[in-house]
């Protein structure tokens, strides 16, 4: 049996561990700056930590929960640990830190869009805005134009800045 | 899954096997696109797009074999093509870009009722994957939307190909919504928030408007009973395909 704060303190071990694992796709970014990681609990016989992807179809997701596996059982805080992949409560764009947002922009993707959706009346469901504009990461520049919202991994779009004439890749907003 | 009858179960996994059925096969349709697309741009995008359909079927697969307690492998590669249930739309093979385009519109649309609808299932874990699926899905439906816009915007022999797409694919789109054996349990037990029939109104109410212009006026169409029981001599070929691997032997396989 742990007390609460020995608890705690294995809590916080880990999760400072998952600040030091990269997006296998994204690798300036951590896990937890990108906020896929739902929650982490511990106790003496196992830790566990639950996966939010960014997408549904993601094929990173193994490699993800391989390396956190690998990495938290290295620190010998539980005999197990287990990684489950979830959609409760499903990851969203919002979900990314501010210091991973800066991140994104340093190794040149443009954050994703950060905004209200669009309450549908029909539905009662909210409805994601998708904006033609991003800002570039290379110069700040909007006069920015979307190439296509499908790029080379499900998480990014392409775009075009009219200033710098770069193009450069936007992580979606989702 | 122990709070629900037998029979509420079952109807529960129709549903999935349906919708995740759609999503896989109009995914290994679209794939079949990686590398010939008319243009890069749409080599990535259709590409991307066929990622997609099958990550969400995989997701829905595993919420089944959770249901039903099997395998999601076994459930997506593992079936002889009759018991395959996706909609009598895919069933036909990719057939020209103007093709492609016509039905990817009329899925889509489609598919985004029925999300928006899922989204608020009372089944918990199918509401939530939904809701996920369909922030996704936003962008799947801005691409065909613009496709459809582009190609009836185009030179007179792109509009009739696709003209002549819609015309030929309407009725088979139709299936998209057709009954499920266990809907009204469904529907009692809120896991289906609306019936088959309703959403197929709010889907024609939406598409009429934007494909008639293009290909004329439609017939009356509606979801019939056997909508996801047919299946072509296109989808045996495409099953050959994208069972290959599974079924292939290890030992004798040559890379």
């Amino acid at each position: 049996m742990v007390t609460a704060g020995v608890q705690h303190l294995r809590e916080r071990r880990i999760w400072e561990e998952l600040a030091r694992i990269s997006d296998p796709e994204i690798p300036a970014i951590s896990l937890v700056d990108l906020g896929v990681i739902g929650s982490v609990a511990v106790d003496d016989e196992r830790a566990r930590i639950e996966i939010l992807p960014t997408f549904v179809g993601c094929p990173a997701i193994e490699v993800m929960r391989n390396e956190v596996r690998e990495r938290i059982g290295a620190l010998g805080l539980a005999d197990t640990v287990e990684v489950e992949i979830t959609f409760q409560p499903p990851w969203t764009s919002e979900r990314i830190s501010p210091t991973g947002r800066e991140r994104l922009r340093q190794s040149g993707f443009a954050p994703p869009h950060i905004g209200p959706t669009i309450p549908d009346e029909a539905s009662g469901l909210d409805e994601l805005a998708v904006l033609p504009i991003a800002e570039c990461p290379y110069c700040g520049s909007r006069n920015t134009t979307l190439e296509n919202p499908f790029g080379p991994t499900l998480c990014r779009a392409i775009y075009h800045c009219a200033d710098c004439r770069q193009p450069f890749e936007q992580m979606k907003r989702v | 899954m122990t709070d629900l009858d037998a029979a509420t179960r079952d109807a529960l996994a129709e549903l999935l096997l349906a919708v995740a059925d759609d999503e896989f096969v109009i995914g290994f349709w679209d794939s079949e696109w990686t590398g010939i697309a008319p243009m890069l741009e749409e080599d990535v995008a259709t590409s991307s797009i066929a990622q997609d359909e099958i990550g969400h079927a995989r997701a829905l697969y595993e919420l089944l074999a959770e249901v039903t307690d099997d395998d999601a492998d076994r459930i997506a590669y593992g079936r002889e093509p009759d018991a395959y249930r996706h909609a009598a739309l895919l069933n036909h093979r990719r057939g020209d870009w103007a093709f492609s385009v016509a039905r990817r519109y009329l899925y889509e649309t489609a598919d985004a009722v029925r999300l928006a609808t899922l989204a608020r299932s009372s089944h918990e874990p199918l509401a939530q994957l939904a809701g996920k699926m369909r922030r996704e899905e936003t962008y799947h439906l801005l691409h065909a939307e613009a496709w459809l816009r582009r190609l009836a915007d185009g030179p007179p022999d792109v509009r009739d190909r696709l003209a002549d797409a819609l015309r030929q694919l309407w009725t088979d789109a139709q299936q998209l919504f057709a009954p499920l054996g266990g809907e009204e349990l469904l529907v009692t037990a809120g896991i289906l928030p609306q019936p088959m029939a309703a959403m197929h109104a709010a889907w024609t109410a939406r598409v009429r408007p934007a494909v008639e212009p293009i290909a004329g006026q439609l017939p009356d169409a509606s979801p019939a009973a056997d909508g996801r029981m047919a299946r072509s001599d296109d989808f045996r070929w495409l099953h050959g395909e994208f069972t290959m691997v599974a079924a292939g032997d290890e030992a004798t396989a040559r890379w």
